[in-house]
């Protein structure tokens, strides 16, 4: 229940704590209380919880997780490994 | 779906686990928090792609499972009565009380109604003035806002047939009481991200420091939670306890400020009973004076209910992280989703109805 899902913010409407908005999950659309994330404008992802916004996603945040790993391949990559990985990431036989 | 699709990238996922592999060189036992996670890591499998030595065990947080019986109790006796419209999220149906669950109230022809917000209560109470409606306000952190926007909005519009019988537990007196614990053998915990949505991250500060815990407040996807372990473990190996965040495209060190300011309008810190733990100091919400009207348990005078729970169920342990849902002899055979003994059974975010869905 504590489940809380991404989505796109497409209409707006009312205002302070009557604000709601029309939010697309992937294509199934609800309406959602806006009233704790007055920042957010059309266009926006939101993340959504039992009928109310919690927070905008941060674009340049979202990208973090790849970024981190990018970061860990190239720390990796910095000690020799003895197994070098191909392209479908099977270990290639080293005789 | 965007935000979703690609951080369930399995290539991804296996780099990250390869990373993760040449990090490690101790045995580490790591706790999530939030069941929405528990969920998550036994649905995609996340804790089979870590290495032998990481433990990963099961925190206390699905507010389905550590809602007290006698809260259950409670339940099932107002929902019985004619005059209630009694409304609750789905899972809360099945979960066992002392005598019945709440589908056997509606069974008997109680009007019992699965919502899936408590706008749409409150929307409900309006369409229904003759009617009294009482929401199961069930939930973490993560769902006070909306709970305490329900009982705001119901204040200002004067909807005097709407209550709230409120079971609000919060995260962080938890971590305490389970880290205080002497079998404790967590080493690192990831914060639930949407908890920290809301209340921001400061409140784990004080714990990473007292007890030299590492703390990464983590999303639900499986490379958030990769991530997550990932920079738990690098803590660990580094000998650093600090709080980090790994959600940060939705976590702000201060959290939502609107969201905090109406929760603190609407609630007060009140000490709180979790089922299979005990009684936890400062560990609930609760309707401030101000908003009495709309308690649920005052206006049926059931406030004073007691109950203790005596069945086989292990449940408490492993909300505890001291086992896991296979050790428990009852899984699978005497206890199923169908016909629960404990509420982690009950729950999709359950760690004993996750391990019976994908693990069987
Ligand atoms: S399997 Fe059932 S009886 Fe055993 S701990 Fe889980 S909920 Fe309790």
């Amino acid at each position: 229940m504590c489940l809380a899902i991404p989505g796109k913010l497409i209409s707006i409407s009312g205002e302070e704590m009557e604000r709601t908005g029309r939010v697309s999950f992937g294509g199934i659309i609800k309406e959602v209380s806006l009233a704790l994330v007055p920042e957010a404008v059309e266009g926006d992802y939101v993340i959504v919880h039992v009928g109310a916004a919690l927070s905008v996603v941060d674009e340049a945040e979202a990208e973090e997780t790849f970024r981190y790993l990018e970061e860990m391949g190239e720390l990796e990559s910095l000690s020799p490994n003895p197994f070098p990985r191909d392209e479908d990431g099977e270990a290639e036989e080293r005789a | 779906m965007k935000y979703v699709d690609e951080y369930r990238d399995a290539d991804a996922a296996r780099r990250y686990a390869d990373a993760l592999a040449g990090l490690v060189t101790r045995p580490w036992t790591i706790m999530e928090i939030c069941g929405g996670q528990t969920h998550a890591i036994v649905k995609f499998g996340v804790d089979a792609l870590l290495p032998p030595t990481i433990t990963l065990v099961h925190g206390p947080g699905c507010p389905v499972c550590v809602t007290p019986v006698e809260l259950i109790d409670k339940a099932v006796e107002i929902a019985a009565r004619p005059e209630v419209i009694f409304c609750s999220y789905g899972d809360m149906l099945r979960v066992p009380g002392t005598a019945k669950d709440l589908f056997a109230v509606k069974a008997d022809g109680g009007d019992v109604r699965i919502i899936y917000s408590p706008l749409d209560a409150l929307a409900l109470a309006r369409q229904h003035p003759d009617r009294q409606v009482v929401f199961f306000a069930v939930g973490f952190e993560t769902t006070a806002p909306a709970h305490a926007l329900a009982v705001a909005r119901a204040k200002t519009l004067g909807v005097a047939n709407f209550s709230l019988l409120v079971s609000h537990v919060l995260v962080p007196p938890a971590i305490r009481t389970l880290l205080s614990a002497p079998g404790n053998r967590v080493d690192g915990f990831l914060a639930a991200g949407h908890v920290c949505t809301v209340m921001g991250m400061n409140e784990y500060e004080p714990l990473a420091k007292q007890f030299r815990v590492p703390i990464v407040v983590t999303g639900f996807e499986p490379l958030d939670l990769l991530q997550g372990i990932t920079m738990t473990v690098r803590q660990l190996e580094e000998g650093r306890a600090e709080v980090e965040n790994q959600y940060a495209r939705s976590v702000r060190a201060e959290g939502n400020l609107p969201a905090r300011a109406l929760i603190a309008e609407v609630f007060r810190v009140v000490p709180r009973k979790w089922r299979g733990i005990g009684e936890i100091p400062e560990s609930g919400l609760g309707l401030r004076e101000e908003y009495a009207s709309f308690d649920a348990e005052q206006r049926f005078g059931v406030a004073a209910y007691t109950a203790e729970e005596s069945t086989e169920c292990i449940s408490g342990l492993i909300l505890r992280g001291e086992r896991k849902p296979l050790d428990c002899p009852a899984f699978g055979t005497r206890c199923t989703p169908e016909h629960p003994l404990g509420a982690t059974m009950v729950s999709s975010e359950g760690a004993c109805a996750a391990y019976y869905r994908y693990r069987r």
